[in-house]
């Protein structure tokens, strides 16, 4: 900073710290409650933590009611859906923007367009059609149904057509007196280079399939293809009980645990990402 | 559109490398959204067996149905509130990161997390902090003598899903507005300082005017946030509920035409809200392109 004011300083890591505690509140007191038992729960509302973690780790674990699938399954099931949808995403996004920016071909223009279009349709105002399309060509209850609609993304495109934009001509000039081909050089030179984006991109991704929820809740009739989300939720809605609070927020800890880890053990790429693909 | 300036000379594969993009966008977005301009159009019986093409009927109903106009305002309401609340906070934390030089990162990694929360987990914290029988904030909300029940209580409820959607949003705007403040050249605020300009008059009138395209681009995302990713919040809170006081426009398409089966005004709402993303995502690029070359 340009000048040195204590009293500013002061009020700036008081800021911050405020604004830390607020934030982290909500997950704070679900971790609270997750080493409770239902009865502590059921009459209080606790600020420290209890003895019962790794009970209710291990009820949530292996909790396996009528209609649901067990626990584990929908984290299997979670796990699969969110990188399906990564690998899928950055796969066919970098052929197509490779296919956009090296070559001259006819309807190029009209390709690009057709791509662009997908940012302005989220899954949300299209629901019922692209479920009856998903119904009709027999993927309900399916890996493919859960994460192929999902899978074609414009800003994945738009993020490598820029990222190769910037790759000097010279270099796919070098790379064809040396007699390399459009494979060859989309291989050897173009991959390599990409390796931060892609990495950066997974990750993202990545935390885009892990949160899907309303999709995978049209998509699974049948409970071996719930997901996560789907099952969480689901614990909440039982009427006629009193909510099992205990359990409930330890699978809803277990629920965030993963992208968030991802996020603060890779913040440098995950910022990266983040940035990029959104501008 | 510009491509390199020489290019590799191929006649089918270029065309087999953009298939499998073309092909998904096709099958699952242009067809679709096709069929649901189409079936906003038409009668289905209720076995499903013949449709009667109606024209308008559908929107007409549907702009005169009071339910519909209600959850309009509601929606609006909704994406003010979070709008202000998410970007306000996650400015004010931006500006105080960028002061700390030696605790950034450490502060920074602490902001970030709620990006990768699910809608539908946020919705739960809320819902537990939130709950009338022993949720700690309806407990401190009692001390002062309010008695917060967002089950029955309309405006509890909507209160509920700002705070929630706000909450999860802050991160991803304050991450935004730290990188355009970072990208305010330093010699302006200095140049500034020696002039004698204070903290705040600097904020005023160098930062936050310089700022102003990622606040613009950050309004146009959060209304889409707000529009669309906060169907898991309000699934996993109040379902629309107390008496539609959080029926908002995304999960109405959803209760109408999945709960109700009333696909006709479905599909009608489905298109008005496309024409709403088109709208936003041409305002977006008519003034942020100067920012994004596609």
């Amino acid at each position: 900073m340009v000048e040195n004011r204590p009293f500013l300083a002061v009020l700036t890591h008081l800021v911050l710290i405020v604004g830390v505690l607020v934030i982290a509140f909500p997950v704070y007191v679900a971790v609270i409650a997750m080493t409770h038992s239902k009865e502590t729960l059921s009459l209080s509302a606790p600020l420290l933590p209890g003895g019962e973690l790794f009970t209710n780790i291990a009820l949530v674990w292996n909790y396996d009611p009528p209609g649901m699938p067990p626990f584990w399954r929908m984290v299997w099931n979670s796990t699969w859906m969110a990188l399906i949808i990564m690998a899928g995403k950055i796969s066919i996004s970098i052929i197509s923007a490779y296919a956009i920016v090296y070559f001259r071909f006819p309807f190029r223009t009209l390709a690009f367009w057709l791509i662009f279009i997908t940012l302005m349709l989220p899954v949300e105002v299209r629901i019922i059609p692209t479920y009856e399309v998903v119904a009709n060509l027999g993927l309900l209850n399916s890996y493919a149904g859960l994460t192929v609609p999902l899978i074609a993304s414009a800003t994945a495109t738009f993020l490598f057509r820029q990222f190769f934009m910037t790759i000097p001509d010279e270099m796919m000039e070098a790379a064809r007196v040396d007699g390399a081909g459009p494979v060859k050089f989309f291989f050897d030179i173009l991959l390599p280079l990409s390796r931060t984006n892609i990495a950066a991109l997974s990750i993202i991704l990545f935390i885009y399939g892990w949160v899907q929820y309303l999709w995978p809740l049209l998509v699974t009739t049948r409970e071996e293809h719930f997901t996560l989300m789907v099952g969480v939720r689901s614990m909440i809605g039982l009427v006629d009980v009193d909510p099992q609070w205990n359990m409930i927020m330890a699978a809803a800890v277990l629920a965030l645990l993963p992208p968030v880890l991802i996020v603060i053990f890779m913040q440098r790429l995950f910022v990266k990402g983040l940035v990029e693909t959104e501008k | 559109m510009d491509t390199k300036r020489t290019v590799f000379p191929s006649k089918g594969l270029p065309y087999l490398l953009v298939a499998p993009q073309l092909a998904i966008t096709l099958i699952f977005f242009i067809w679709p959204a096709s069929q649901a301009v189409k079936s906003s159009f038409e009668r289905q019986d209720p076995f499903g067996l013949s449709t009667q093409f109606v024209g308008l009927t559908h929107y007409l109903r549907l702009f005169q149905d009071p339910l519909y106009l209600t959850s309009i305002g509601r929606t609006a309401l909704f994406a003010v509130a979070v709008t202000a609340i998410s970007m306000g906070v996650a400015l004010l934390l931006a500006v105080a990161v960028s002061r700390v030089i030696r605790t950034a990162n450490a502060y920074t990694t602490m902001l970030v997390w709620p990006y990768a929360v699910a809608p539908v987990v946020a919705g739960m914290l809320f819902w537990f902090l939130f709950n009338s029988a022993t949720g700690h904030l309806a407990y401190l909300l009692r001390y002062f003598g309010v008695v917060w029940n967002a089950n029955l209580n309309g405006d509890h409820a909507m209160i509920l899903v700002i705070l929630a959607a706000s909450w999860k949003q802050i991160s991803y705007n304050f991450l935004f507005f730290l990188a355009g403040m970072q990208s305010v050249p330093q010699s302006l605020t200095e140049a500034a300082a020696i002039d004698g300009a204070g903290p705040l008059k600097r904020f005023w009138t160098i930062v936050f005017p310089l700022l102003s395209p990622t606040t613009f681009f950050l309004f146009i995302v959060n209304v889409n946030y707000v529009m669309f990713d906060t169907f898991g919040i309000i699934a996993a809170t109040t379902n629309g509920g107390p008496n539609q006081a959080t029926n908002v426009l995304v999960y109405k398409v959803y209760s109408d035409g999945f709960i109700g089966l009333n696909l006709g005004s479905s599909s009608a709402q489905s298109v008005v809200l496309m024409a709403f993303v088109i709208l936003l995502t041409i305002v977006q690029f008519r003034y942020v392109e100067r920012r994004v070359q596609y």
